[in-house]
C-alpha cells in the first residue's frame, strides 16, 4: 500500500516525460515530478507519435514520480487505450501500487457499446416527419384518456369509485375562494373594456345607455367564462400537470394501480369534480364585477344615471343568458382539469418532464377551451338560444 | 498517529426551531481517514451531513477544516472551504437537464480553465472509475437508481476533492456493486490520500471500510464515540453492539 501523498507539496517540480528504447520494439516512459490536475496538459501526443508499429511492449519507470492525482490518471487512461487500439502490451509493473489499482478499477467494468438511446435527430424532413406522427399518435391517447374519466364518471355515478371527498373539497378551496382576487381583478378590468368599447361605438348612434346591455350580455355569457376559464388553465390546469407529474416521478401514481385503485379515480376525478363545480360560479361571480365595472364607468364618466342603467341590465339580462354561461364554464373547467390531468399522467420521470406536463396543460387547456367556445357559440346561435 | 486534526467538530448541536435533532456532537477527523457517521433511520445522520457541507447552519458548535471555523468564516473563505469538499448525495441527486459527462463536468468547467477535450478525458475517466464507462451521453432519468448513485460519486470526485462526505453510498447497490464502491474509496483515501466521511447503516460496508466512527443515538439524542468499527462491533458500548449485530446482542 503506498503512502498517501502530502498534497500541499508547494515548489515541487512540474510534470516530466522522457520516452526511451530499452529494446528495439520496447518503449518505456519515464515519468518524474508532480503530476496533478492543476498542471498544464500533458504531451501526450508525443507517446503516441512513437507508438509506432515496430513497438510491441510498454513499461513504465516511476522512481522520481512526485504526488500524483487524476490528471496522471487520466493520461496514462489514454495511454493505455491508445496502446490498446494498436495491440501494444502494456506492463503496468512499473507504476504505483495506487495508480495501478485505480487504473484496474476503472477498467474493471466493460465499456457500454449497446445504444439504448434512441437515434439521434436525422434531418429536417425526418424531423418533422417525425414530429407529426407523435402529434398524430397523441390523439388516440387523448382518446383513450376520455374514456378512462367517463369510465371512472360512471363508476361515480353507481357510487363505486374510489376517493376521498376531503381531497375533492381541498381542490374545491384551491380552484375557487383562492382564486377569487385574479378573477376579480381580471374581470372588473375587461368589464371596463367592455364599457369603452361600446361607449365609443355606441356614440355614434347617440344610444349610449345601450353599454349596460353590452357589458351585461356580454359577461354573462362570453367573456366572464372565457376569461375564467383562462386564469383557471394558467392557474389551476398548470398546478393539476405539476402534482401528477410529480407523483408519476415517484411512482405515487405506479402505486396507486399495483393496489388496483384506479388512478383516474382517485387523482383525476376529484378534480375534475372541483373544477365543474367551481369554474361555473367564478364564471358567475366573474360576470357580476364585470357588469359593476361598466356601471361605475357609465355613471362617472359617460352620464348615464345609475336608476337608468340598472334598469336596462335587468331588461337585457334573461335568464338563458345566465345558463348559458353557466354551460360554458362548467365545460372549460372540465377541459382545464382534462388538459391538465393528462398531461400530469403522461408526464416523463424527470425534473424537466415535469416542466413540459405544466407548460403543456397550459397550452392543451387554452386550446380546447377555445374550441369548445367556438363550437358552442355557433350551436347556441343556430338553436337560437 | 500524530497528524493534526484534519476535521474538527466540537459540541456541535442541530435543531429545526425548538426540535433539537442531535446535540453535543464532537468528533476529529485526521487525514486519509474513512470516518463513518453511523445510526438507525431519522437519528439525524444526514441533518448532522448539512451541517458539514454548509447547507444548514447548526443550532450551537464549530465545524472546522484545519483549523479554519466554517461556519464563522466569512462567505468568500466558507466557499473556498465548500470546494475542498466533493459531496455524494443519498439519491445522486444528478442535474436531471444535463447528460451524465455534463453533470461530472459543470465542476471542473465551473473552477478550471481545462479545455474541453481535457474535461471530457477526466470525465471519462471518473465514470469509468464507478463503473459507468460509456454512458457519457445519458441522461440521468433513463439510469437505475444505483447508477445514479455512482454517477453522483463520480460527479463528487471530478474536482480530485480532498475531503468526500459519502450518505449511504451502498444502500440500493447490489452485493457487488457495494463492494467494488468500498473499494474504490479506498484505494482513493490509499493512492490520493483523500478523507473520507462516510454517512451509512449499511453494516458491511461500516466494517469494511471504516478506520474511525460515531454513533447517533436516536434516544438520547447525543453521539457515542465507537471508534474502529470492528472493535465496537466486539467491545464497544452496548447499544452500539446492539446496531452492529442486527439486534442479536
Amino acid at each position: 500500500m503506498t503512502n498517501a501523498p502530502d498534497r500541499a507539496a508547494e515548489g515541487e517540480a512540474g510534470q516530466q516525460l522522457e520516452l526511451r528504447r530499452p529494446a528495439e520494439d520496447g518503449l518505456e516512459i519515464v515519468l518524474s515530478g508532480c503530476w496533478r490536475l492543476d498542471q498544464p496538459l500533458p504531451a501526450r501526443e508525443a507517446v503516441e507519435r512513437e507508438l509506432t508499429a515496430v513497438v510491441r511492449r510498454l513499461t513504465f519507470e516511476t522512481a522520481a514520480l512526485g504526488t500524483w492525482d487524476s490528471g496522471l490518471l487520466t493520461f496514462l487512461a489514454g495511454v493505455l487505450k491508445a496502446c490498446a487500439a494498436r495491440g501494444i502490451a502494456v506492463d503496468q509493473g512499473g507504476l504505483p501500487e495506487g495508480v495501478r489499482h485505480l487504473l484496474g478499477m476503472a477498467s474493471a467494468v466493460p465499456e457500454q457499446k449497446v445504444s439504448l438511446r434512441a437515434a439521434a435527430a436525422g434531418a429536417l424532413p425526418a424531423r418533422v416527419g417525425a414530429a407529426t406522427l407523435e402529434l398524430l399518435r397523441g390523439a388516440p391517447a387523448m382518446l383513450r384518456f376520455l374514456g378512462e374519466i367517463t369510465l371512472s364518471f360512471l363508476r361515480l355515478l353507481g357510487a363505486r369509485a374510489r376517493f376521498r371527498m376531503s381531497d375533492m373539497w381541498l381542490e374545491v378551496e384551491q380552484v375557487g375562494p383562492r382564486a377569487l382576487p385574479i378573477v376579480s381583478v381580471i374581470s372588473f378590468l375587461v368589464g371596463l373594456i367592455l364599457a369603452y368599447l361600446g361607449a365609443d361605438q355606441l356614440r355614434l348612434v347617440g344610444a349610449q345607455i345601450f353599454i349596460a346591455d353590452l357589458v351585461a350580455i356580454g359577461m354573462v355569457r362570453e367573456v366572464g367564462a372565457l376569461m375564467t376559464g383562462i386564469i383557471i388553465a394558467g392557474r389551476t390546469g398548470a398546478a393539476f400537470a405539476a402534482q401528477l407529474g410529480t407523483m408519476q416521478v415517484n411512482e405515487e401514481i405506479d402505486a396507486f394501480r399495483t393496489l388496483g385503485i384506479s388512478p383516474v379515480d382517485f387523482l383525476v376525478l376529484p378534480r375534475m369534480l372541483a373544477l365543474m363545480l367551481m369554474v361555473p360560479l367564478l364564471t358567475l361571480y366573474s360576470g357580476f364585477v364585470g357588469m359593476f365595472a361598466g356601471l361605475l364607468v357609465s355613471v362617472t364618466i359617460f352620464d348615464i344615471s345609475l336608476f337608468e342603467y340598472y334598469n336596462e341590465t335587468l331588461r337585457a339580462l334573461e335568464l338563458k343568458h345566465f345558463w348559458v354561461g353557466l354551460s360554458k364554464g362548467t365545460v372549460y373547467g372540465a377541459m382545464v382539469a382534462f388538459a391538465g390531468c393528462l398531461r400530469g399522467m403522461q408526464c416523463g420521470r424527470s425534473a424537466e418532464a415535469v416542466g413540459e406536463a405544466a407548460t403543456s396543460a397550459v397550452v392543451t387547456g387554452i386550446l380546447l377551451i377555445t374550441i369548445a367556445a367556438s363550437v358552442m357559440t355557433i350551436v347556441y346561435y343556430q338553436l337560437d338560444i | 498517529m500524530n497528524q493534526p486534526s484534519h476535521i474538527a467538530v466540537s459540541n456541535l448541536s442541530m435543531a429545526y426551531g425548538d426540535f433539537v435533532v442531535q446535540s453535543g456532537i464532537d468528533f476529529r477527523v485526521r487525514q486519509g481517514e474513512v470516518f463513518i457517521i453511523m445510526g438507525g433511520n431519522g437519528c439525524g445522520k444526514t441533518t448532522l451531513m448539512r451541517a458539514l457541507i454548509g447547507l444548514q447552519r447548526p443550532a450551537a458548535g464549530t465545524v472546522c477544516y484545519d483549523g479554519e471555523d466554517f461556519w464563522r468564516a466569512a462567505d468568500e473563505d466558507r466557499e473556498r472551504l465548500k470546494r475542498r469538499l466533493g459531496i455524494m448525495f443519498q439519491g445522486g441527486a444528478l442535474w436531471s437537464s444535463l447528460t451524465l459527462a455534463e453533470n461530472v463536468a459543470l465542476p471542473l468547467a465551473e473552477y478550471t480553465d481545462f479545455p474541453p477535450a481535457r474535461i471530457a478525458e477526466i470525465v471519462s475517466f471518473k465514470l469509468a472509475l464507478v463503473g459507468l464507462a460509456g454512458f457519457e451521453d445519458f441522461y440521468p432519468s433513463e439510469l437505475s437508481g444505483g447508477m445514479k448513485k455512482r454517477a453522483g460519486l463520480a460527479r463528487a470526485m471530478a474536482l480530485d476533492p480532498d475531503i468526500l462526505i459519502i450518505d449511504e453510498p451502498s444502500s440500493g447497490l447490489d452485493p457487488l456493486t457495494a463492494r467494488r464502491l468500498d473499494d474504490l474509496i479506498l484505494e482513493l483515501r490509499d493512492s490520493l490520500g483523500t478523507t473520507v466521511i462516510v454517512i451509512s447503516h449499511d453494516l458491511a460496508s461500516i466494517l469494511a471500510i471504516g478506520s474511525d466512527s460515531i454513533y447517533l443515538d436516536a434516544d438520547t439524542r447525543t453521539m457515542i464515540a465507537t471508534g474502529n468499527p470492528r472493535e465496537a462491533l466486539r467491545s464497544g458500548d452496548p447499544r452500539v453492539r446492539h446496531f452492529l449485530t442486527r439486534g442479536s446482542e
